[in-house]
């Protein structure tokens, strides 16, 4: 049996980290990112059809093609680090070991998804896991992750912030400013710029001045780096390296990962902005494809392998659809209750629900 | 009793809970070094040093994003705008991140944030200066919403803001940091949130405000009891949630209801008490509720035209003698 969410590297010890041995990965290691990065491609594409029979409602941005990030930056990280990301954020959420039947469950408005139901495709989280959301307004997390990075300074840890980010995000003023603070205040904090090339249908050159995109780090004396997103140990490696600086030196650091997303911005998306060539073209760096092949020929992967993992897979994925399917809506008293915390340091106040008056 | 200004018991309260607590920290622009625009965090830099009294760009969208975030890990932001009206700048932070992460978290992340600073007009700053945002934020949904009008007040209730886990929005009155008045010297004073008080007792008529309004009301009724006329004056103190209850023991008294709010007057909080009380109380009213805000058009420069659009003694004046028919 493969196991998908206690796997070794999904955090790493703090031996691991300082060992520089980390950049050369074990056998196990590889292949754990593997079923990682399958676990992300199943789980989509069994949204999309979730979301094409209409059991998935609102938005639902999926991730396929951008696997090897979400990946490789989980695996760079500490159980104690925290991951803040945007809308795009099932992979993410899957790769920090959240698990796949609470993200499905949020995803059909349940009361047993990550965030009871109240948050949706666009907004998971877990605070056990250090996961701190999926966040839909574009560029508004940044400064939270300069906050949380400020948070663990402020209290003397050895933790770092991770923020993922879309290319969009970087014309929003909000990313600035925030790039000014943690480089002012020295904040431990990685962003990682998830480039796949779109701002929702708009291309990149005909939304952004300054390209490249890493180009922005120097203009607030950060660390910059770029790194190609669609291959996994690649960006594992860089991150580290960025991470290392970011928890030892309180240095904060920009990643261009550059990526690819294979489906439209949204499954609202008719993706008619691109051509057939140019996703074709594109698929070719496909990194579940690409780090199958390397681990086959490294005799990690075998074809039999490929087979076993998928069909646990499928059955992982199988059994969160039957947990979200068979899941309770959740109701209105669980709604008003999860408004306020009740753990006031003084006298909690009693709040009128106004708009219901019997 | 000490007699302090309504800035320096601001200061005391911000002074005990940063001692009390050392997850609590302030930001904003020109808190440290300068010691606030408006002098509110006097001597706290010397005391407390640059990691907790904490300086900013002028970037309130950024600065205001980083402290939802230092309180989603737990700390307790106490975020100062040299003006309210600047936090327009930073309504997404606020809105969206602030108000709405701990409900799409499904409850895992409180924000233990204070938003505070001066706000309203009559200072003769122009329109873009002088917002009274009261009632934006009491529209969304998980805020508390405080405005002090008396020094005791202030620092009660800034206590209390600091030490709740829900994000308050804290509005201080510009023109009131200058006013004296008696603060308790009890060690640890604090003031209830959502609690009003009674400034005045009276049988004629029930004016409800808060905030420099409280002030206004009470200019008016130094010429209505020159009418013989008998005004009870409820300073709300919180605006949300606000004290039905001590607004409907007194409207039993009296039955007759005036609103006095500064802010703009389409849907302000005093337009849902008015609608609070007709639902509720119909049967206590013996007229129908009387609403005096500001005028519908941005703040005016001009300092005799400003004092016209604001809530003035003589608009009080008028909407008494309006509900005593």
């Amino acid at each position: 049996m493969v196991e998908v969410n206690r796997s070794p590297s999904a955090t790493l010890l703090d031996e691991e980290v300082t060992k520089s041995g980390l950049f050369e990965l074990s056998p196990e290691i590889r292949l754990d990112l593997y079923k990682k990065m399958v676990l992300i491609r199943r789980f989509e594409e069994k949204s999309a059809q979730s979301f094409m029979q209409a059991k998935i409602k609102g938005f639902c941005h999926l991730y396929i093609g951008q696997e090897a990030l979400a990946v490789g930056v989980c695996s760079s990280l500490k159980a104690t680090d925290v991951v803040i990301t945007s809308y795009r954020d099932h992979g993410i959420a899957l790769a920090r070991g959240v698990p796949p039947k609470n993200c499905m469950a949020e995803l059909y408005g349940k009361a047993t998804g990550t965030s009871k139901g109240m948050g949706g495709s666009m907004h998971l989280f877990d605070k056990e896991r250090r996961f701190y959301g999926g966040h839909a307004i574009v560029a508004a997390h940044c400064p939270l992750a300069a906050g949380i990075a400020f948070a663990q300074k402020y209290r003397k840890e050895k933790n770092i912030t991770l923020c993922l980010l879309g290319d969009g995000a970087v014309n929003q003023g909000v990313f600035h400013e925030t790039l000014n603070l943690v480089s002012l205040w020295k904040l431990p904090v990685v962003f990682i710029i998830e480039n796949n090339e779109y701002a929702m249908g708009t291309e990149i050159h005909r939304s952004t001045a300054g390209l490249p995109l890493v180009k922005k780090s120097a203009a607030y004396d950060m660390a910059g780096m770029v790194t190609d997103g669609m291959d996994v140990e690649e960006v594992r490696a860089k991150v580290l390296e960025a991470v290392n600086l970011a928890r030892n030196e309180n240095c904060p650091v920009l990643i261009e990962a550059r990526t690819y997303r294979f489906r439209g911005h949204s499954m609202s998306d008719p993706d008619t902005y691109r051509t057939k060539e140019e996703i074709a073209e594109a698929k070719k760096r496909d990194p579940l494809f690409l780090y199958s092949q390397k681990l086959q020929e490294q005799g990690i992967l075998t074809a039999d392998l490929v087979t076993r993992i998928d069909k646990e897979i499928k059955r992982i994925i199988q059994e969160a659809v039957q947990f979200a399917e068979s899941s309770p809506e959740p109701d209105l008293s669980l709604a008003r209750e999860i408004c306020f915390a009740n753990e006031d340091q003084i006298e909690p106040v009693e709040r009128p629900f106004y708009g219901y008056y019997n | 009793m000490a007699t302090l200004t309504y800035r320096q018991a601001l200061n005391e309260a911000l002074n005990e809970e940063l001692e009390r607590d050392s997850s609590v920290f302030l930001i904003g622009e020109e808190v440290g070094e300068y010691e606030g625009a408006f002098k509110v965090s006097q001597g706290l830099l010397k005391k407390y040093g640059s990691g907790r009294i904490i300086d900013t760009p002028i970037s309130e969208g950024g600065f205001v994003g980083l402290a939802v975030g230092a309180a989603m890990y737990g700390l307790r932001p106490i975020v100062e705008f040299m003006n309210w009206s600047f936090a327009l700048v930073a309504f997404d932070q606020i809105i969206n991140n602030a108000g709405a992460i701990r409900f799409m978290s499904g409850g895992q992340f409180s924000l233990p944030i204070v938003f505070r600073g001066p706000s309203g007009g009559g200072t003769q700053i122009g329109a873009t200066h002088s917002h009274s945002l009261e009632s934006w934020i009491a529209n969304v949904p998980t805020f508390t919403v405080i405005n002090p009008a008396f020094p005791a007040d202030a620092k009660g209730l800034l206590k209390s803001a600091i030490r709740s886990n829900n994000p308050v929005c804290f509005f201080e009155g510009e023109r009131l940091y200058g006013i004296n008045g008696e603060v308790p010297e009890e060690n640890d004073f604090l003031v209830p949130i959502g609690k009003a008080h009674i400034i005045m007792e009276g049988k004629d008529v029930t004016v409800v405000s808060s905030g420099y309004s409280t002030h206004v009301v009470l200019k008016a009724t130094e010429e209505l009891s020159k009418e013989n006329i008998s005004v009870e004056l409820i300073d709300l103190r919180t605006i949300k949630p606000y004290d039905f209850d001590l607004l409907a023991a007194s409207l039993k008294k009296t039955n007759r209801l005036v609103i006095v709010e500064e802010g703009k007057p389409f849907a302000g909080w005093g337009a849902q008490i008015a609608y609070d009380v007709q639902r509720l109380l119909f049967d206590e009213l013996d007229a129908p509720i009387y609403r005096v805000s500001n005028l519908d058009i941005p703040n005016p420069y001009n300092g005799p035209l400003e004092q016209e659009v604001l809530p003035n003694p003589r608009r009080v004046i008028k909407a008494v003698h309006e509900v005593l028919g």
